[in-house]
């Protein structure tokens, strides 16, 4: 069955065409990889998808709904979660809190509530605590849950916002460059921690540079180049695709 | 160390509610402006301190609260004290409608544009607009509160009825710090993007992050018109939203404690010094800027939020 789908989809910054008529398919439950080389516009087709940027033209349909002109709040409880390529946690919130601003779509208590605090809202929040610590544990974070984010190691920054996104109970889960700043055994570590949230039910679509991960995780790959799908396939497919060499080995043609 | 602070704040506590008994009327009087102040400042440090809002025009819902008051309980005869939730009522409808169209502005953007409402504000009740603000001169006549049949006087009995408010403000305001929706305007003031990008409404909490402050600013603008009988609108300058912005970046945003220590070094320390009030803006500003520059969180930035961990399940491999 078909979770996300992208038709047609295309992004203008001024003369820029970001994404250029852009087309695709997510299956439930599989682990896609988003690949291009750098500028290819894969954060922009993200963005696109969680509503921080408005398409220009084409559809973006999640779970056989229409949701180009959502606003990105709506888009996350409707079950699309994200990291971002260059780490947004709140660095002054301990990682605890990071994680719990991702149970905030899951629960319901406002002002009022909290000012009284009736027993319904103290079992909601004890509720969304457990969940939080249990993210946390998720990502093999759960002793750093007092530290502040801004305090942990670059890795760990990049798992705890896998830990954030994972809390807003996502059906799909969007991740830009999860690596990044990785070395090879944080990056293998991910490898196992993507493959558990496929476990866990959760649709996967991520951006990765590290090509050794792409080609070990992902089940499907699409490659942009210049705004522009050029390629779609498994990974062998893609690893023997005439076009991927070239845009990632580059030509003189241009 | 976090007993330290309560056996701090106890003993603040205390000392503060016995002071009137050894305090004359005047040093009295300064204390119940600094609970005004602190209560006002509480309520700026919803918007300020916890969303990061800049937010410089707070005296105009000090002022619909206490014009409320002054006008119903002049005009017919309502008793102050019951004015105090409509007060509030309609200073945050106030808000509601101004901050609607403007909620989105960015910070230095949202700056003026709020200076800009404070002196409207301000403009529109010297001229008095309606009709009912009484102009230049404002409203005099404004009684007394009352409590069960006792009448507020003297300013010993200000002192406990303003310090009851500023304390059941505190109490309601530390809940709702630490709750989803305390949380949420923090995420909103750390990253924005990043606060839409885990499911939460930004405009929805920066509206109603306003509204609450207003609501208590009204409740404000009720205690401030009892305790003085007469209002004008000189009272709800500019000045006196700067006063406010200050309080909150000085003690620390978004936190309570913070806001109190601010209110009395800014509104209290100056009583002490005064015969040197015509320094007390080269001093407010050489303080900013040092501030700004060695402590930018303030003197007392709120500590972390402490969650009870061990009532959390366990995990599993502990079992
Ligand atoms: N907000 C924006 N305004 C103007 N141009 C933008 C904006 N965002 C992206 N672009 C441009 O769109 C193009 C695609 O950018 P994008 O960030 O999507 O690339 P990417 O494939 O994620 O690259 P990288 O691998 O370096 O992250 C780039 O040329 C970039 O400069
Ligand atoms: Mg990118």
């Amino acid at each position: 069955m078909t979770l996300l789908h992208l038709e047609n989809l295309t992004k203008r910054f001024g003369g820029l065409i970001a994404v250029n008529d852009v087309s695709f398919d997510v299956a439930e439950g599989t682990i896609v990889g988003l690949i291009g080389p750098n500028g290819a516009g894969k954060t922009t087709v993200f963005n696109l998808i969680t509503g921080n940027y408005r398409a220009d033209s084409g559809k973006i349909v999640f779970d056989g709904r229409l949701i180009n002109n959502l606003p990105t709040h709506k888009i996350v409880s409707l079950g699309i979660a994200r990291t971002f390529q260059t780490i947004r946690l709140f660095h002054k919130l301990t990682a605890l809190e990071n994680v719990l601003a991702g149970c905030h779509c899951r629960m319901k208590s406002g002002s009022v509530a909290a000012m009284f605090q009736p027993p319904w809202q103290r079992a909601e929040e004890k509720k969304a605590l457990d969940k939080a610590m249990g993210e946390l544990r998720f990502v093999n974070l759960e002793t750093q849950a007092m530290n502040l984010a801004e305090n942990l190691s670059y890795g760990n920054q990049r798992l705890l916002e896998v830990a954030r996104a994972l809390a807003t109970e996502p059906r799909l889960i969007i991740l830009d460059e999860p690596a990044g700043g990785m070395n090879d055994q944080e990056t293998a570590q991910l490898i196992d921690t993507i493959r558990q949230i496929q476990a866990r039910g959760v649709t996967v679509l991520l951006i990765e540079h590290d090509m050794s991960l792409v080609m070990k995780a992902c089940e499907k790959i699409v490659v942009l180049e210049n705004g522009a799908k050029i390629a779609e396939g498994t990974p062998p497919e893609i690893k023997a695709n005439r076009r991927v060499i070239e845009a990632y080995l580059g030509t003189d043609e241009e | 160390m976090k007993n330290k602070r309560w056996i701090v704040y106890a003993a603040f506590s205390l000392v503060l509610l016995t002071s009137p008994a050894v305090l004359n009327r005047y040093w009295i009087d300064v204390l119940n402006v600094v609970g005004l102040y602190v209560m006002l400042s509480l309520s700026l440090n919803i918007i300020l301190g916890h969303c990061g809002m800049f937010h410089m025009g707070h005296a105009a819902f000090y002022a619909v609260g206490a014009y409320t008051t002054a006008i119903l309980n002049t005009v017919y005869a309502i008793p102050v004290l019951w004015l105090m939730p409509l007060s509030g009522l309609l200073a945050g409808l106030f808000a509601l409608v101004i901050a609607r169209p403007i909620i989105h502005l960015r910070g230095d953007y949202l700056l003026i544009v709020t200076i800009g409402f404070v002196e409207i504000v301000r403009i529109a009740l010297i001229n008095n607009v309606f009709g009912i603000t009484g102009g230049a001169n404002g409203i005099f006549g404004i009684d007394r509160p009352t409590i069960f049949g006792m009448k507020i006087s003297t300013p010993g009995q200000f002192f406990y009825l303003i310090w009851f408010f500023v304390a059941v403000t505190i109490y309601l305001l530390r809940k709702l710090e630490h709750s989803r929706f305390g949380r949420a305007l923090n995420y909103i003031r750390e990253d924005d993007v990043a606060a839409a990008g885990s499911g939460i409404d930004i405009s929805h909490y920066k509206l109603i992050a306003f509204v609450i402050g207003a609501v208590w600013a009204g409740f404000c603008g009720t205690l401030f018109a009892a305790k003085m009988t007469i209002i004008a609108p000189e009272s709800f300058n500019f000045w006196e939203s700067v006063l406010l912005f200050m309080i909150v970046l000085l003690g620390g945003r978004g936190s309570i404690a913070g806001v109190i220590l601010g209110t009395f070094l800014v509104i209290g320390l100056p009583e002490l010094f005064r015969q040197f009030a015509t320094a007390r803006m080269l001093v407010f500003g050489a303080v900013m800027i040092i501030m700004m520059i060695f402590r930018p969180e303030g003197i007392l930035p709120p500590p972390p939020r402490t969650y009870r961990l061990d009532r959390t399940a366990e995990p599993e491999e502990a079992a």
